[in-house]
């Protein structure tokens, strides 16, 4: 049916879509600068000296400094804030994965979607309304300012984010593979782990990523649950904004650090990350 | 799923070929009725410890007057909470007027120039990894590095902002450093780092889309735009509907941003301060616990009932 021919002419309408095809091109260019160059400003921020970041007829063309790298390093606080932030980061996204992936496939191969939807509940439930009950009760343990309840809280994120994008990945595998297991002698279980899970890698590996991103870029939390001791970068990085504010170069160089993990990610997993992110979104 | 359909014939295949286990469930389900609580209890104990049970304690702190000290001790005053954020004017009110402002502004600027950005990427051209990548990295950054990225960019005397507006002759504009402009502003802003998700959200569902429909329209003499019209936008209409309502949520809960820019009250006149940031200044500013739990009581009902209303009507679109 799709191979009926066109009415207008072969050669003019490719004539047309070149001439389309130009204009799209110049687009989608136009379009991609206008989200890259933001932060491309603010790289370029992060060489500059004080004087040429506020001298916005400075452009990109200049000669890079590490000043304010150096700076920045030596007040010590934004390292061990980046180390706190790995720490989080790796063991919520860990322990989440431990717990969301099993469950997601318990979803997926036993029909339980009602359960499965409860537990993306957590999507929706604004995060600050669990915020004053924890640090209620968590202020009452004297638990606030540890590690143990940045990655709890980190969890509320991760938890539901690895199972939504889990759930979709192991309704695209080929349940025939599990059932010959099971009839060559694997129990349900190994069936899971040795054949479901081997399979499940590519999407376990963009749920964990998209999940330590987004701890990485936790605020809220770590706002109110860390202390000086567990600091995360967001919250360095927002301490800067008062402390500092006239420092451009130095603000433009912790940003960038904090921003140069994130985008080492995009470019290397991009395919990946874009998977994970629309994942469940075209089946409603 | 398929397997309930499949199963009976199992067993019996099984107990054919080969050496099967002795001690062998009769069926998968009565197999796998103990694994399925084994493997969903971690998630569910979870879900129930650190999100049912805070929100079971939201609703009951809401019903207190809970203040100051954590450990103070805290009389039931009934529903006197909620009388109070409701008949608060002064703060309550602009920040639920602000709050739908701010979602409704950015998610409907978000949808159209994201469907405009998915159309248009829609066939496969030269360097779309490089286009996808730089879609993929403001959503992925970190927002209070977004904030501090574009106070830099606004900042009124020094910005390249107002340096480009010069440029071609417009006046300098205050943008975050004034009461009336900081909430467009930020709306502006999460255009910025929102709208590729969008798009790469309608990307996949126009991924999806079977090509046959719109080959026949386009037969029939159907221009570009009436085969988005009436073919394309129709079979896009489910995943349209989850966009909004992923995106919609997600706006209705923005905080870092606002408060990475702007500070606690969302600046000197309260100008950004939306529900969560004027709930997250109860709690942490003014130790108002009571009061707090019943802003999010009446902002989570509220966020809920936005989800049933694009729900419904994203549903009765498809129907």
């Amino acid at each position: 049916m799709s191979a009926t021919v066109s009415p207008v002419p072969a050669a003019a309408r490719l004539r047309r879509r070149t001439a389309g095809s130009w204009l799209r091109g110049i687009t989608i260019g136009v379009v991609t600068l206008v989200f890259a160059l933001p932060l491309v400003w603010m790289f370029a921020a992060a060489f500059k000296t004080n004087v040429q970041v506020t001298d916005p007829s400075v452009g990109l063309w200049f000669s890079p400094t590490l000043e304010n790298f150096r700076n920045i390093v030596e007040a010590g606080q934004i390292l061990r804030s980046m180390g706190n932030s790995l720490l989080v980061g790796v063991v919520s996204t860990v322990l989440s994965a431990v717990i969301a992936v099993p469950a997601a496939w318990a979803v997926g191969r036993f029909g339980m979607h009602r359960t499965g939807s409860l537990i993306l509940v957590a999507r929706i439930v604004p995060a600050i309304s669990l915020l004053v009950p924890w640090y209620y009760l968590f202020a009452q343990m004297g638990l606030v300012g540890s590690y143990t309840v940045l990655t709890l809280s980190q969890m509320f994120v991760s938890v539901p984010l690895i199972m939504w994008i889990m759930i979709s990945f192991f309704a695209g595998l080929p349940v025939e593979l599990e059932e010959a297991a099971r009839t060559d002698g694997l129990s349900a279980f190994g069936a899971f782990r040795r054949i479901a899970l081997p399979l499940a890698a590519p999407g376990t590996a963009t749920a964990s990523l998209l999940a330590f991103v987004f701890s990485w870029n936790n605020f809220m939390f770590a706002l109110i649950f860390a202390d000086d001791r567990t600091q995360t970068v967001p919250v360095t990085l927002f301490n800067f904004i008062s402390y500092a504010s006239t420092d451009w170069g130095g603000l433009m160089a912790a940003a960038t650090l904090i921003t140069v993990p994130v985008v080492l990610a995009a470019v290397l997993g991009q395919k990946y990350l874009v998977a994970g992110l629309t994942s469940g979104a075209t089946k409603g | 799923m398929s397997t309930t359909e499949v199963s009976p014939a199992r067993p019996a295949a099984a107990s054919e070929g080969g050496p099967a286990p002795a001690r062998r469930p009769r069926t998968f389900e009565q197999a796998n009725r103990r694994l399925k609580w084994a493997m969903l209890t971690p998630a569910l104990l979870f879900v129930g410890l650190m999100i049912v049970f805070p929100l079971v304690y939201t609703v009951d702190l809401s019903l207190t007057d809970a203040f100051g000290a954590v450990n103070a001790g805290k009389g039931y005053v009934g529903l006197q909470n909620f009388a109070d954020a409701l008949g608060d004017t002064r703060r309550f009110w602009p920040a639920a007027r602000r709050t739908l402002v701010f979602t409704v502004g950015a998610v409907i600027l978000e949808t159209v120039l994201g469907l405009a950005l998915a159309m248009l990427m829609r066939k496969p051209f030269r360097g779309m990894r490089w286009v996808r990548t730089v879609l993929i990295i403001p959503l992925l950054t970190t927002p209070v590095a977004i904030g501090i990225l574009w106070l830099l960019i606004l900042d009124p005397t020094n910005g390249i902002a107002n340096h480009l507006l010069a440029g071609i002759g417009l006046p300098r504009q205050e943008f975050l450093g004034s009461v009336g402009q900081s909430l467009p502003t930020l709306m502006l802003i999460d255009v910025w780092q929102w709208t590729p998700m969008m798009t790469l959200l309608l990307l996949a569902g126009l991924t999806t889309l079977p090509e046959e429909p719109e080959e026949a329209a386009r037969v029939d003499g159907a221009n570009g735009w009436q085969r988005f019209r009436h073919i394309v936008l129709p079979m896009l209409g489910p995943t349209l509907a989850t966009a909004l309502v992923l995106r919609a949520v997600d706006a209705l809960k923005t905080f870092d941003i606002l408060y990475a820019t702007k500070g606690a009250g969302g600046g000197s006149d309260f100008e950004v301060e939306t529900l969560n940031v004027y709930a997250y200044g109860l709690t942490f500013d003014y130790q108002e616990y009571g009061l707090a739990a019943a802003v999010l009581v009446l902002f989570t009902l509220f966020i809920i009932g936005v989800v049933v209303l694009l729900r419904r009507r994203g549903g009765r679109k498809t129907a």
